[in-house]
């Protein structure tokens, strides 16, 4: 599995250990390479979660501060919304076959899962610039109000994570092709996946949130 | 369009003699040390050793050294303003109020995010793999990131001193003041990027140990065997991890709010000020515990090897710990009882704010235990400890009176807060980074500090401390607010007056650490330690050489108690034999040095720089260019250098020869 990268720190620290103990545990020295890596990714996703949650909190403190603009209720159209849930829960889908694809070396089906994975994201992206952008024609943009303030900041943050996703996952294809499922670009793929699910579950937040509850009266 | 945005030579402050000659003396400072460094031919050994180290003990020795530069340039600043205040009674003194608020605001910031911070990151960067008897943090390269992160942020801070101005708007940039149409210029611009950017060092730093402490962690190194600094620090970056991505917010918000119209914090079209106070506290008051809980842990461990008995009450020292890491996010409104947000409200954050000063007296209590019944050296770290235990508990006291909501009404924004702040600040965090600093520095470079000058030092700082700061407390009770340019009031010069003597009592603590550390320097070879056991220690980073070799331990340590070391050292001095005997090596790994922070530094200060002064283009290039270099860095074949077993042999085999020679010899 290591051919191209025979040295693994793994293997090094795991022969050291007597066998049985559990390593990273405490009793039996420090986890495997792998183990950590995603670790300290989930932990990396927690504080951007915090992150989010404290543009959450400003949406919420300002989502009535409409400064006699246009309300939720009269800009969002939860059709769009509802397309982009799509996409970007397809691309999902498309990010876990491009996992499991990885996790038994098939570089073809790597590829054609992540290629999916990155037109949908880009479709998502699409059709939300293509609201911004509508917003904004007619007047509504960030400057109108505190509450459009708080909503393009909070939902433009989400598209900002999907579009440095999106340069993450070209350099991810562009890894495998160049060097192979090596330890350590295997143990980035995990790391992009956990994020690309992770941007989901902010999605079905901003969804309920923003838009749904937006609508609803 | 301008290429060069908003800069342009009026951004030279030529009419300010003031920050022109001092600015105009750091650029000399630097080109002289940059010019030795290449003239001796110090450059390969700098890039090669310190530079793109990903070593976690070079890139703490650089963060504290990071800080203890930081710490001149925010200590000039408070000798401006201690100087100021004592002579601008009836008169406007010798700076204008614009001058003045960029001084108090520069101090704060740098204070706080590039002395304090760095400082502690450092100490733990160094010290928390070697306790935890692991090689490395579980991400080295991300590691030397996050350092040259903080050093761009520092950088940035320092160029408004000569391009620009620093924001005048206190350390913590509150709207509608730091908003576009109260501060046009750049300086809450250079204040909000710097912040952002040293921001993501300081959260990966976080990410880093959670990750190290929770994962990586010698065989047998349970929860409950760790030494109380590797409790302390997970506490302290757990808040940073979930404290952190508050500030980055919150930050965003407001550059969002300068450079995009939008109203988040705005007087006008629905923004709210208020909303900035609750998020900039919900970081802000967990970044006090940030700061003060590594230095608890500090103390913890001076004071337990300078008792030569275990930390008494280790377990409830934990459940302190991690307590006080919970109840930290519950205080934040006591920031701004005065917001008006109502008795019941005021009285539950009153409340929740005198209770996190019981885990905290809990601790004090298990450091006075420690000591009594102990055989105490007084070395200067536990002069420092000492000086702390009863500094912070007055600095904890007045905390308390605060914590009292209708107390608060009064005292709110008046020197009494000023007082208590750095009361425990200085008490708690500045006194424990050198503790911190005098404790390990034998191991980090095989020699002692002097310790005479080490303890002048002290004496200087805890005298000078008081004779600052005490009297802030009765101006303040006097109805003195901060941050005054002049004033008329005749009853407060006196004390004031004082107070400035007190800094200048702490100007000289300064320079004996400055001298200490030249003469230590110069004495080294008098100074040396050998043994890589200086102060009869407790913890894993006295088993290995002072320095450590790049690997730290040859053989990862078996763990079977608390205070590791001590056990194996009384094992083997019953047995009267060598603390462990020579086993087989292994050729080791060590990750492979990498430029990729200091590059990702360069485009960041392009960054940086380029958004303060809106040239566009310049930050567009800036983006690109770090991330270039990650791609760069992803691509890289070779991770990891091999050590030689021979090598490893080597350097185990002297340093357990002599650990033996020190034992049998009956020293330490």
């Amino acid at each position: 599995m290591t051919a191209a990268h025979p040295v693994d720190s793994d293997s090094i620290v795991q022969m050291g250990l007597e066998g049985g103990a559990a390593p990273g545990r405490g009793t039996g020295g420090p986890a495997s390479k792998r183990v950590y890596v995603g670790y300290g990714f989930w932990i990396f996703i927690l504080s951007d979660m915090v992150m989010f949650s404290a543009f959450f909190a400003a949406y919420a403190v300002l989502a009535d501060a409409t400064a006699g603009g246009p309300s939720g209720r009269q800009l969002f159209d939860l059709t769009n919304v509802a397309w982009e849930t799509a996409c970007l829960l397809l691309s999902s889908f498309a990010c876990g076959l491009a996992s499991i694809a990885a996790a038994s070396r098939n570089a073809l089906w790597f590829h054609i899962a992540m290629a999916v994975t990155f037109v949908l994201g880009a479709a998502f992206l699409g059709l939300e610039l293509k609201e911004f952008a509508g917003l904004a024609a007619a007047g509504d943009g960030p400057q109108r109000s505190a509450f459009l303030s708080a909503f393009f900041t909070l939902v433009g943050c989400h598209g900002l994570h999907i579009t440095a996703g999106l340069l993450w996952l070209l350099t991810m294809m562009a890894q495998v092709a160049a060097k192979g499922f090596r330890a350590d670009i295997m143990r980035r793929i995990l790391c992009f996946t956990l994020f690309w699910h992770a941007l989901d579950i902010i999605w079905v937040a901003i969804f309920t949130v923003v838009y749904l509850m937006g609508k609803t009266p | 369009m301008n290429l060069l945005g908003r800069l342009g030579w009026d951004a030279l402050p030529l009419d300010q003699p003031i920050p022109m000659i001092a600015s105009a003396a750091v650029a000399l400072g630097i080109l002289v040390v940059l010019a030795w460094v290449v003239i001796r031919g110090y450059f390969p050994y700098l890039w090669r050793e310190w530079l793109t180290s990903v070593d976690h003990k070079h890139i703490g020795i650089m963060y504290t050294l990071l800080a203890m530069v930081m710490l001149l340039r925010g200590f000039s600043d408070a000798l401006m303003m201690r100087s100021q205040q004592a002579v601008a009674f009836h008169s406007q003194g010798y700076l204008p109020p614009e001058h003045y608020d960029q001084v108090f605001s520069a101090h704060g910031t740098i204070m706080i995010f590039f002395v304090a911070m760095p400082f502690l990151i450092g100490l733990i960067n160094f010290v928390l793999p070697l306790q935890l008897g692991v090689r490395d943090v579980a991400f080295p390269t991300l590691n030397s990131v996050s350092f040259w992160l903080t050093a761009t942020g520092a950088l940035l801070v320092n160029l408004s001193l000569g391009i620009g101005e620093f924001a005048k708007t206190g350390w913590l940039p509150y709207p509608p003041l730091s908003e576009l149409t109260y501060s046009p210029g750049v300086g809450v611009d250079y204040y909000l990027w710097s912040l952002q950017i040293s921001g993501v060092g300081t959260l990966l730093t976080g990410i880093n140990f959670v990750t190290t402490i929770l994962k990586l962690r010698a065989p047998g190194m349970t929860y409950m065997r760790m030494p109380m600094f590797c409790w302390t620090s997970l506490a302290s970056s757990l808040l940073i991890v979930a404290a952190f991505p508050i500030l980055t917010a919150t930050l965003a918000m407001l550059i969002l709010d300068r450079y995009l119209g939008f109203h988040f914090f705005t007087n006008e079209a629905g923004g709210n000020v208020m909303m900035f106070m609750n998020l900039i506290w919900a970081w802000g008051h967990p970044e006090v515990y940030i700061l003060v809980l590594p230095a608890f842990g500090i103390f913890s461990e001076v004071v337990a090897t300078f008792s030569g008995k275990p930390l008494f009450g280790y377990r409830s020292m934990v459940i302190a710990t991690m307590a006080i890491c919970l109840l930290s996010f519950m205080v934040w409104l006591h920031h701004f009882f005065t917001m008006g947000a109502g008795a019941d409200v005021n009285a539950v954050f009153g409340v929740m704010s005198m209770i996190i000063a019981v885990p905290t007296g809990v601790k004090v209590f298990n450091w006075l235990f420690t000591l009594y019944g102990g055989r105490i050296r007084f070395e200067a770290p536990v002069l420092w400890a000492i000086g702390f235990m009863v500094t912070f508990v007055i600095g904890g006291m007045t905390g308390v009176l605060l914590a009292v909501p209708p107390a608060d009404f009064l005292l709110h924004n008046s020197l009494f807060l000023v007082a208590h702040f750095h009361n425990v600040i200085i008490g708690g965090v500045l006194f424990g980074a050198f503790a911190g600093y005098e404790y390990w520095f034998p191991k980090a470079f095989g020699f002692r500090l002097h310790s005479g000058l080490g303890k002048a030092a002290f004496w200087c700082w805890f005298i000078g401390f008081y004779l600052a700061f005490m009297p802030l407390y009765v101006v303040g009770l006097e109805g003195m607010t901060r941050r005054m340019q002049h004033y008329d009031v005749a009853a407060w010069r006196p004390w004031l007056l004082v107070a400035a003597a007190g800094a200048v009592v702490i100007l000289v603590g300064i320079v004996c650490q400055i001298a200490q550390l030249w003469i230590s320097i110069v004495r080294r070879v008098q100074l040396r330690d050998v043994t890589g056991d200086p102060w009869n220690g407790r913890t894993l980073e006295w088993s290995t050489a002072s320095p450590p070799p790049a690997f730290n331990f040859a053989v990862l340590p078996q763990v079977h108690g608390p205070d590791a070391y001590w056990a194996t050292k009384q094992q083997a001095k019953e047995q009267a034999q060598s603390p462990r005997s020579a086993p087989e090596y292994e050729p080791l790994e060590t990750p492979r040095n990498s430029p990729t922070g200091f590059v990702c530094a360069f485009f960041a200060t392009a960054m940086g720089f380029s958004l303060i002064w809106h040239i566009w283009w310049l930050a567009i290039g800036g983006l690109i260019g770090a991330w270039a270099t990650f791609v760069v860095f992803a691509w890289r074949d070779r991770t990891e250098n091999v050590v030689p077993v021979q090598e490893v042999a080597r350097i185990d085999q002297q340093n357990l020869r002599a650990r033996s020679a020190a034992l049998t010899a009956g020293a330490p």
